[in-house]
């Protein structure tokens, strides 16, 4: 049940760090009163927090990686449209997720300091943003490129919003792996845009962040051990324990190397994309393995190392992956690129 | 006798208008950029469309 203040279950009354009690009698409200007593205002700078520009950094390169390897010319403005409203669709998705979540965001230390848990920005107004540029995005990217990449945009927010944040996130240690698939979709949405279709190229691309995320996410998880605990969110390593985690993300990650070589054969992929594939792949189990092959006492004794550096290596091995995937439609104009 | 007093809040909001005001700006010029790549996209327009049937040509 949502309270009359707009905050999710569960959410305390908490407005810019102070408890905000019920109103009083009308005395109360002939008081004086400062500014400082306000509660606070959000700067420009917590609307655009509120919309992750982090993971909207990786939307727009997978988006672009997806536009620019498709074997069809895009007019640059058409492009730049497209790219623009992809990222303000994961934006807006994000800032649904912030709304719905500001309650677990409140309890980990990683998320309290978010707008809406601080207290920045009131979570109607989080609402209310995460409708309306969801709204302008799909909208605007259907008029801008196609209907087909707007409707993959359309399922991209809903999925991130109500499939995983509502659901999954809070029901299940699967939660990553399905969620995973609203990270996967913005190179098929670039991917749309360019050519109006879906094709193996756009679906490998898919699978190949798809595939990622779980050994991504579970990687972290393994050395932020207390705050998914703390919120009470059923991560793999709370439900589990770290051990079965450990497993999982070598099984991920032996399931993910042969799928991203392979799309070394496809349409976007060439010489370039094989060699830089097989080595991140080679490197990319090598750190599966150690940490599967590590006990927690091992872990503790040098503060997560390997952990924390195989989920850096993570990062760049997505990059890493498409970079060689642009690389490769770069080449091609020279004779060079793909097979 | 005019309020001078400046609070920081008056310069959050500042700073949140100003970059409303951008973007809307940014959005205009998208906007813009985008109509002309669609107009020039679609090629020569018949410019004798207003006349009487037969006329072009004679």
């Amino acid at each position: 049940m949502r309270r009359a203040t707009g905050y999710p279950r569960g959410m305390p009354n908490v407005v810019a760090g102070r408890q905000v009690s019920p109103r009083k009698g009308k005395e109360d409200d002939m008081t004086d009163m400062r500014a400082s007593d306000l509660p606070a205002e959000a700067g420009f700078g917590d609307y655009v927090a509120l919309l992750k520009p982090r993971v909207m950094s990786l939307v727009v390169f997978t988006a672009l990686v997806g536009l620019l390897s498709a074997p069809v010319a895009v007019h640059p403005m058409v492009a730049l449209a497209g790219i623009l409203f992809i990222a303000l669709g994961a934006g807006a998705s994000g800032a649904l997720n912030m709304w719905w979540d500001a309650d677990i965001d409140a309890l980990m230390r990683r998320t309290r300091n978010r707008p809406v848990p601080a207290g920045r920005v009131a979570p109607r107004e989080a609402l209310a943003i995460g409708l309306a540029l969801s709204g302008i995005a799909v909208v605007m990217l259907g008029l801008a490129a196609n209907l087909l990449a707007a409707g993959l945009l359309a399922f991209t927010i809903f999925f991130y919003a109500v499939i995983y944040s509502m659901w999954l996130k809070r029901a299940t240690p699967q939660n990553i792996v399905i969620g995973g698939a609203a990270g996967a979709f913005p190179p098929m949405i670039g991917w749309a845009v360019a050519t109006g279709g879906v094709s193996v190229e756009s679906l490998f691309m898919f699978a190949l962040i798809f595939m990622w995320t779980p050994p991504h996410f579970w990687s972290l998880a393994l050395f932020t051990k207390s705050d998914y605990a703390d919120a009470g969110v059923p991560m793999l390593t709370v439900t589990h324990g770290r051990r079965v985690t450990r497993a999982h993300v070598l099984a991920y990650t032996l399931a993910l190397a042969p799928l991203a070589v392979a799309g070394a054969v496809t349409g976007i992929g060439g010489p370039l994309y094989l060699a830089v594939s097989v080595a991140l792949n080679l490197w990319f189990v090598a750190g599966a393995v150690r940490i599967w092959r590590r006990t927690e006492a091992q872990a503790e004794a040098d503060g997560y190392r390997a952990e924390k550096r195989l989920f850096r290596f993570s990062l760049y091995y997505l990059f890493l992956h498409f970079a060689a995937i642009l690389a490769e439609a770069a080449l091609k104009p020279h004779g060079m690129g793909g097979w | 006798m005019a309020i001078r007093a400046e609070h920081e809040l008056h310069r959050r909001r500042l700073g949140r208008n100003l970059g409303v005001g951008l973007t809307l700006l940014v959005f205009i010029l998208v906007m813009f950029g985008l109509t002309v790549a669609k107009v020039s996209q679609l090629g020569k327009v018949d410019g004798f469309a207003h006349a009487p049937p037969g006329a072009v040509g004679r």
